[in-house]
């Protein structure tokens, strides 16, 4: 695997962890913490290689 | 547990659900394996990355099929699914695979060109996951695949794709586009690597003629037709004339444009003695305004929005309720490469093509595509060949 395509897999894994770490901490706003998963969906599946 | 986790729970396990639903879908479609039988007409199978040894252990290394005649003459290479959403090319490589006999010369069938697009899809578009061909033993099942590699296999996309050696700056999309990236370089982006080995075989295998089969929309010019450079332009327009004549379907030429780089239909004239030629035959179901995207519509290719459009002459062919039926694509693409082989061989007789066994146009509009397929549960394992 290329080194830039490794750096992507880690941006990629960060903004996972950002996004995971932001539906934990929202506290009253449903749509934003539903939305927060949406957007973490694509993510998760290229980190584990699926899609 | 409070409301708010309550809550999360719930939301979490709605993405769960969402991405293993979705992610078991697309893992399997990724690995599902098309077996191909090797049919009498096969002397050796090895790999693509025979040719560039860096292609080794990728996803992109694929098979390609030798079908060596019993007397010596020219070479001619077969090769299918460049774009993997156009799956009339590897029903027409399959059909060659599995039934011809090669009395003079050789031919070399690559049937999955862009494996890793094979196992790629489009889920935007709502593209159907696989297609199945009826055969007289039961369904033959294909994955449907897309135009460019998946990411997974090339990542990430430049602002710009930078054509190589050419510099001529293409979109970002087209450096997983393995009609973008010839000629290719041995040490290049994957799809690259994928176009050089190619490139490689041709040079090594002293190719004569390189036939690329492809589909394009209804809606776009460049259909039901063949591109060729002008030093293949005799040979096409003699295919051509004689397809409308003998056996009634229409497929003009099309002259490969100098200033575009990187189709094969340019590269491998430029780069290699041997002739290229791409064959495009419609396919509807890739035009955009079209109903869903079902595998109907890929098979049969009726849509009413395409029927209203062609009333108001905005498409490139003769289209009626009848639609463009999957055995009327592949039926044209294999009268093409055996009029191409034969107008060859009367151009250079020292090196002449003769392919036997394989249907014209007529026979698979009648029989049907699955009619020429052979059933892997019956063939012996040794000539099955999974791609």
């Amino acid at each position: 695997m290329p080194i830039v395509m490794i750096l992507y897999y880690v941006i990629s894994i960060f903004l996972a962890a950002m996004l995971l770490w932001n539906f934990v901490r929202e506290k009253k706003n449903k749509e934003e913490m539903f939305l927060y998963l949406i957007v973490l969906i694509p993510l998760v599946l290229r980190i584990f290689r699926i899609r | 547990m409070s409301r708010e986790w309550i809550l999360k729970t719930l939301y979490i396990l709605i993405f769960v659900f969402v991405t293993v639903i979705s992610g078991v879908q697309f893992y399997n479609h990724r690995h599902y394996e098309v077996p191909m039988v090797a049919g009498p007409g096969v002397t050796k199978v090895v790999k693509l990355s025979d040719y560039n040894k860096s292609l080794k252990g990728t996803i992109a290394d694929t098979n390609v099929f030798f079908l060596e005649g019993k007397e010596p003459g020219g070479k001619a290479l077969l090769f299918a699914n460049t774009h993997s959403n156009e799956p009339a090319a590897i029903l027409t490589a399959l059909i060659f695979i599995e039934n011809a006999q090669v009395n003079k010369g050789t031919l070399i069938v690559i049937p999955q060109f862009n494996n890793s697009a094979g196992r790629n899809t489009k889920p935007g578009d709502g593209y159907p996951l696989y297609f199945e061909i009826p055969t007289p033993w039961g369904g033959k099942k294909f994955r449907m695949g897309n135009r460019n590699a998946s990411p997974l296999d090339q990542w990430p996309d430049p602002d710009v794709y930078v054509h190589y050696p050419d510099r001529q700056l293409l979109s970002y999309l087209d450096v997983r586009n393995t009609n973008r990236t010839w000629p290719g370089r041995a040490n290049g982006p994957l799809m690259e690597k994928v176009t050089f080995a190619a490139m490689q075989l041709i040079k090594q295998e002293k190719v004569d003629v390189a036939i690329d089969i492809h589909g394009a929309e209804t809606m776009f010019p460049v259909t039901n037709c063949i591109v060729v450079p002008q030093k293949a332009m005799r040979i096409a327009t003699m295919v051509s004339l004689k397809a409308k004549a003998m056996e009634g379907f229409e497929n003009h030429v099309e002259p490969s444009p100098k200033g575009f780089r990187g189709l094969s239909h340019r590269e491998i004239g430029d780069f290699s003695d041997a002739l290229p030629f791409l064959l495009e035959a419609p396919i509807p179901f890739l035009d955009q305004p079209t109903g869903p995207k079902t595998v109907e519509l890929l098979l049969q290719g009726k849509d009413p929005f395409l029927l209203s459009l062609s009333k108001q002459k905005k498409l490139f062919v003769p289209y009626d309720e009848a639609g463009w039926p999957m055995e009327n694509r592949v039926g044209q693409h294999c009268s093409v490469i055996l009029r191409i082989f034969k107008e060859f061989s009367k151009k250079a007789s020292d090196r002449a093509i003769e392919v036997s066994q394989v249907p014209w146009y007529a026979e698979v509009v009648k029989n049907g595509v699955g009619f020429y397929y052979r059933n892997p549960d019956e063939a012996k394992k040794e000539k099955i060949y999974f791609n």
